[in-house]
């Protein structure tokens, strides 16, 4: 073996001084020798038959879609479409799932388990813990994710997205991150931990972790229906009813682009401080427009995402549902688990214009973002003793429409403040644990894993907190 | 090239495609799927294996690598779509793993998906990948979209200036993906001798220092098949390639290579 070695670094070593002699240019006159190769190949085979240039639609597409004047403002407009026809279509669904699952199926299950003499600690796990736990999941999450997706899917078919990322590049060069970046920030607003496995295709080790450390900044798709249900309920429900779809729209548009700003903002900090370097230049290809394929659109996007998000988020509602219920009837003196924890979290959330119920949401659903807003709703109920369906505390009481969700947040104390930090604080937190763990993967450090965990935590601590501070001085 | 092997056996080296992290039990073929990004690579993926994977309209869509399978002609090829990439000769991670799989992985055909409306572009990555491997089907994707946009592409010359087999598809509408599995299976089985054309007009100079370098290597791993290239990279100053032979890596591939395939099924479970 050490033969071979010595062998091989003879081999080197001649290669080396062969170098020395030949000159710099090899890699050059190698490529050009390809190059010249191909086009020749290509000028023999290749032959125009007819010239049709009547009206270049691309070109002129192109021209609208990536002009400076014209690029920013019409993508931002297509996510307000987006969302506006999320929000406006995913109402009607949403209830008709939340009483069939809810007002019908819990009852029913609830009652056939006590007839079969079900001990209720039993019962109440399962069904006030597991299984409501997993029907808010599915009655919040699919509606929207069954509109957004296909929608996404089909402006993704069709090649809009390079375009967005050309308009972006600029922006992204000025940060001092890689203009690709725009890409894998596209891929987080699926998934974050599909957005981090993405930044692949950026070269320079510092640019990747650039943009590993800020993919978090694009919502993904546990954290729209959390966005979309806090906008339509607080934003929809004050503008009249006529606008309120278009208005809950804007608001989660204002969200994602906050993130995209603070994307720039804090690539631009990192490659200025601890990331230091020139952004690398890139050449990126515009591909053809290509007429989506609807049926497989829809195929696809419902199979590859739709189900595969809901089936996670049902899996990690289910253990999460159980938590919930345990840590709300086991009591330690007069007061639950529950209890005892949100007391002690409570002073923390008011300072940063949350509470106490919120942050330990956030605690329970650190495996998946995609639950918050059950386990919100159900620890609200909680303190709340608000006893509905069921015996045992910690379980829901009918949600029929957005007005009583609205009930519910204002008996529990909730202001426009509570929601307004609650959409920035779902922003702007720490990535949930699978994609913590695919950081862990691609960057093989700890250091860098935890920088891309506690950096957005502590902004979305440092943000909700100065909102609040100026909310109470100037509205409060 | 080598004689020692039998046409139709299976060239892939087995344990080095273990080692890829390809699962190798009950498939007969290994198909490498590569090309520029953007020429439908997944879509031809797809037609190919039947499986719905999700194909995006943009580039870098596949980074990390997907695999499936199909049957032809009682043959069982697991197929692997590589990521797309402009070249096989720079450093950015996808690149090197589309390079490594096909250098290492050596698999039985590599199928070079190509968009028929950028011919030259492609071609470029056509020939880098050539002179890497000589079992190939060069697979001219969007051969509609090149017609409706007035362009021909005649694709029996082409298949004469490659040495490689050349099959027109619109993998969207699932046209030509027959011809495809024949070809492939062709290549596979060695019922077609691919006789790829390997360009290098270059200065005198590096023909003479490329020579002392070939000897070189050649004197130490006798039979190597793509000894120029390896030469070529290690006078550019190719850092992978280097690495590979200050680790010691490049021992193992070639003597992969050196074994007859019966050999390499043999001594699989034998570790490094």
């Amino acid at each position: 073996m050490t033969n071979r070695a010595e062998q091989n670094s003879d081999i080197l070593r001649l290669a080396n001084s062969l170098r020395w002699e030949i000159g710099e240019k090899v890699h050059d006159t190698l490529l050009q020798s390809l190059y010249s190769e191909a086009e020749r190949i290509a000028t023999r085979v290749v032959r125009r038959t007819e010239e049709k240039q009547s009206f270049n639609w691309e070109q002129t597409l192109d021209r609208i879609l990536t002009s400076r004047l014209t690029g920013v403002p019409v993508m931002i407009a297509l996510l307000a479409l987006v969302f506006w026809l999320t929000i406006s279509g995913a109402n009607v669904p949403s209830q008709l799932l939340a009483e069939l699952l809810i007002e019908t199926v819990h009852p029913f299950l609830k009652s056939s388990a006590a007839q079969i003499g079900m001990p209720w600690w039993l019962s109440g796990l399962l069904f006030d813990g597991v299984y409501l736990a997993a029907a808010w999941v599915i009655s919040v999450m699919l509606p929207p994710m069954a509109i957004f997706f296909p929608m996404f899917t089909l402006l993704e078919d069709f090649g809009y997205l390079p375009r967005i990322a050309f308009n972006l590049d600029n922006l992204f060069r000025k940060s001092g991150a890689h203009g690709k970046q725009a890409l894998t920030m596209s891929m987080g607003y699926g998934c974050n931990a599909a957005g981090v496995i993405a930044t692949r295709i950026i070269d320079s080790p510092r640019e990747r972790l650039i943009a590993i450390i800020t993919n978090n900044f694009s919502l993904c798709n546990g954290r729209w229906p959390t966005q979309i249900l806090i906008a339509s309920v607080f934003f929809g429900a004050v503008a009249p009813p006529a606008l309120a779809g278009i208005t809950s729209a804007l608001v989660v548009v204002g969200v994602a682009l906050l993130g995209i700003f603070l994307t720039f903002l804090t690539s631009w900090l990192l490659s200025r401080t601890i990331l230091k370097g020139q952004a690398s230049a890139f050449s990126l290809e515009l591909p053809p427009y290509r007429p989506p394929r609807i049926l497989q659109t829809l195929y696809t996007s419902l199979i590859d995402r739709t189900i595969f998000v809901l089936w996670r988020a049902v899996v990690f509602a289910v253990p999460a549902g159980a938590v919930i219920w345990l840590i709300s009837n086991v009591h330690l003196g007069e007061a639950s688990i529950a209890e005892h924890l949100i007391r002690l979290l409570d002073p923390v959330g008011f300072l940063i214009g949350l509470n106490g119920v919120i942050l330990l949401a956030y605690i329970i659903a650190i495996p998946a973002n995609e639950i918050i807003i059950p386990t919100v709703l159900m620890l609200t109920a909680l303190t709340l003793n608000l006893h509905g369906v069921g015996e045992g505390a910690g379980v829901l009481f009918e949600l029929a429409d957005e007005n009583a969700y609205m009930a519910i947040f204002q008996q529990a104390g909730w202001t426009l403040l509570t929601a307004v930090n609650l959409m920035l604080f779902s922003l702007v937190h720490n990535p949930c644990s699978t994609t913590i763990y695919t950081i862990y993967k691609e960057t093989g450090s700890a250091k860098w894993t935890a920088v891309a965990t506690f950096l957005p935590l502590g902004m979305g601590f440092a943000l909700c907190f100065f909102v609040a501070q100026f909310w109470r001085l100037f509205a409060g | 090239m080598t004689t020692q092997d039998c046409a139709t056996c299976p060239v892939h080296i087995k344990s080095n495609l273990i080692k890829l992290g390809v699962d190798m039990d009950s498939w007969d073929f290994v198909v490498a799927l590569a090309g520029n990004p953007n020429t439908g690579k997944s879509t031809v993926f797809n037609a190919l294996t039947g499986l719905h994977q999700h194909t995006g309209n943009w580039p870098g869509k596949t980074v990390t690598r997907a695999e499936g399978g199909f049957v032809f002609k009682d043959h069982r090829y697991k197929i692997i779509d590589l990521p797309g990439t402009y070249s096989l000769l720079s450093t950015s991670t996808d690149e090197e793993v589309a390079r490594n799989f096909i250098l290492f992985g050596q698999p039985d055909v590599t199928v070079i998906v190509v968009d028929a409306t950028r011919l030259e572009r492609n071609l470029n990555f056509v020939l880098q990948v050539l002179e890497i491997t000589d079992r190939a089907v060069v697979c001219l994707n969007l051969i509609d979209e090149a017609q409706r946009k007035g362009l021909h592409v005649d694709d029996r010359m082409l298949a004469r200036e490659l040495g490689v087999p050349v099959v027109p598809t619109s993998a969207r509408q699932n046209e030509g993906i027959d011809m495809l599995l024949q070809r492939i299976d062709e290549v596979a089985t060695g019922e077609y001798r691919c006789r790829p054309r390997r360009v290098q007009k270059t200065s005198p100079e590096l023909e003479k220092a490329l020579s002392v370098l070939i000897d070189k290597i050649q004197r130490v791993y006798p039979g190597l098949r793509n000894a120029r290239w390896v030469a070529l990279r290690l006078l550019e100053g190719d850092s992978r390639i280097i690495e590979a032979f200050e680790n010691g890596e490049i021992d193992e591939l070639l003597s992969a290579q050196q074994l007859a395939p019966e050999h390499a099924f043999a001594t699989e479970g034998g570790g490094e």
